[in-house]
């Protein structure tokens, strides 16, 4: 099995690379809830299925420091949430 | 659809690569000089390189009828040793006289050190006064930002046309003081440690076509040519037209690389025919 620092070293890259495409996937929704706004003049948006507040609730379980049980399960049952 | 695919190091990938990409539309790639994997000691080395891809590898290329064109210079991560530097340098102008070769490519810088901006200076100084283009190569991944604007204070220090400079690898944090400076810009995608083909229909929607290039680079590390027809599939599911896909992965590509009359490829337009008169 590998070290912490291996572990820590072999993923980072692909881990960065996901990263990023999470934080493209909110600033493209923001420029398209921003280009929805211009367009009807209201603010628009709208989350109605929640699925955006679910990604932010996932990644406030990952930055957490500490995990009190795996984050994979964690965020399973809250993409499983209705 | 036809595509050209302005940033790929042919030699190191096999016939399959070109016999699928022609079967995706890629009717031209353009292959910049790049680093072997480990640090070149002879001029020589350079020069039959030079030679391969620009009089080898488009007969290669031709057997799947893909037009192939190809760029020299020395890789920045070899600019460590000023005198090879030198003597690869004076070699360029008998290439600047074949048929396919378009300009100086991939220059640039990899750690931004002293010796490798002197050969970035060098590189362009030499294309400007020969008429040649010029591809730079940005660095990667925690140097990027630095690098690209450490190529942007040499070009400012140099008398250089803009339009005839392409920047590459430019992901978010390096494409507008890029563009902003005139310059042509390339996003180059990459699997893993450069842009991805949707963060760079981000960037298309954000910054507009123009003045951009879109490639896969695809060499002899992780790298994948066909993440070019992956943002091309991405661009138009988010409602882009055919036209501006072509505009994108075809004609910008012509129209940087077209201002050395060698490339001859131009810019295509689709159109509808007119109703045919049904028989009788």
């Amino acid at each position: 099995m590998l070290t912490a620092a291996q572990v820590a070293e072999t993923y980072f890259l692909e881990s960065r690379h996901q990263l990023l495409e999470i934080a493209a996937h909110f600033d493209r929704y923001d420029a398209a809830v921003a280009r929805e706004a211009a367009g009807n003049g209201r603010s628009a948006g709208r989350d109605e299925d929640g699925r955006m507040s679910r990604l932010r609730e996932a990644l406030a379980i990952l930055a957490a420091p500490r995990a009190e049980r795996e984050r994979t399960v964690a965020l399973l049952e809250l993409f499983a949430r209705e | 659809m036809q595509i050209i695919q302005p940033h790929y190091h042919a030699i190191a990938r096999t016939a399959q690569d070109y016999e699928r990409m022609a079967m995706s539309g890629v009717v031209a790639v353009a292959e910049p000089a790049f680093w072997a994997g480990f640090d070149r000691l002879y001029p020589e080395t350079f020069i039959d390189y030079f030679r391969q891809i620009s009089e080898f590898e488009p007969t290669r290329a031709a057997q799947y009828g893909i037009r192939h064109f190809c760029w020299v210079a020395v890789n920045p991560k070899e600019a460590e040793n000023p005198t090879l530097t030198r003597e690869v340098l004076a070699s360029f102008p008998e290439f600047f006289a074949k048929p396919t070769v378009l300009g100086v490519g991939e220059t640039g810088l990899h750690k931004a050190t002293r010796n490798e901006c002197e050969s970035l200076e060098a590189h362009v100084e030499l294309a400007m006064r020969h008429g040649q283009l010029v591809l730079i190569h940005t660095p990667h991944l925690a140097d990027k930002a630095h690098g690209t604007k450490r190529v942007l204070e040499v070009l400012a220090g140099m008398n250089v046309d803009p339009a005839r400079i392409w920047i590459d690898h430019v992901e978010e944090q390096t494409i507008k003081p890029c563009l902003d400076a005139g310059y042509w810009v390339g996003f180059t995608l990459y699997p893993i440690t450069k842009c991805s083909p949707k963060r760079a229909v981000d960037m298309l929607e954000k910054y507009g076509i123009d003045r951009i290039l879109v490639n896969s680079s695809a060499d002899w590390g992780p790298s994948d040519p066909f993440t070019l027809q992956e943002c091309i599939l991405e661009y138009r599911r988010r409602g882009h037209s055919l036209q501006e896909a072509i505009e994108v992965f075809h004609n910008n590509p012509c129209r940087f690389l077209g201002q050395n009359p060698k490339f001859d490829i131009r810019p295509i337009r689709v159109e509808s025919l007119a109703p045919e008169p049904v028989p009788a």
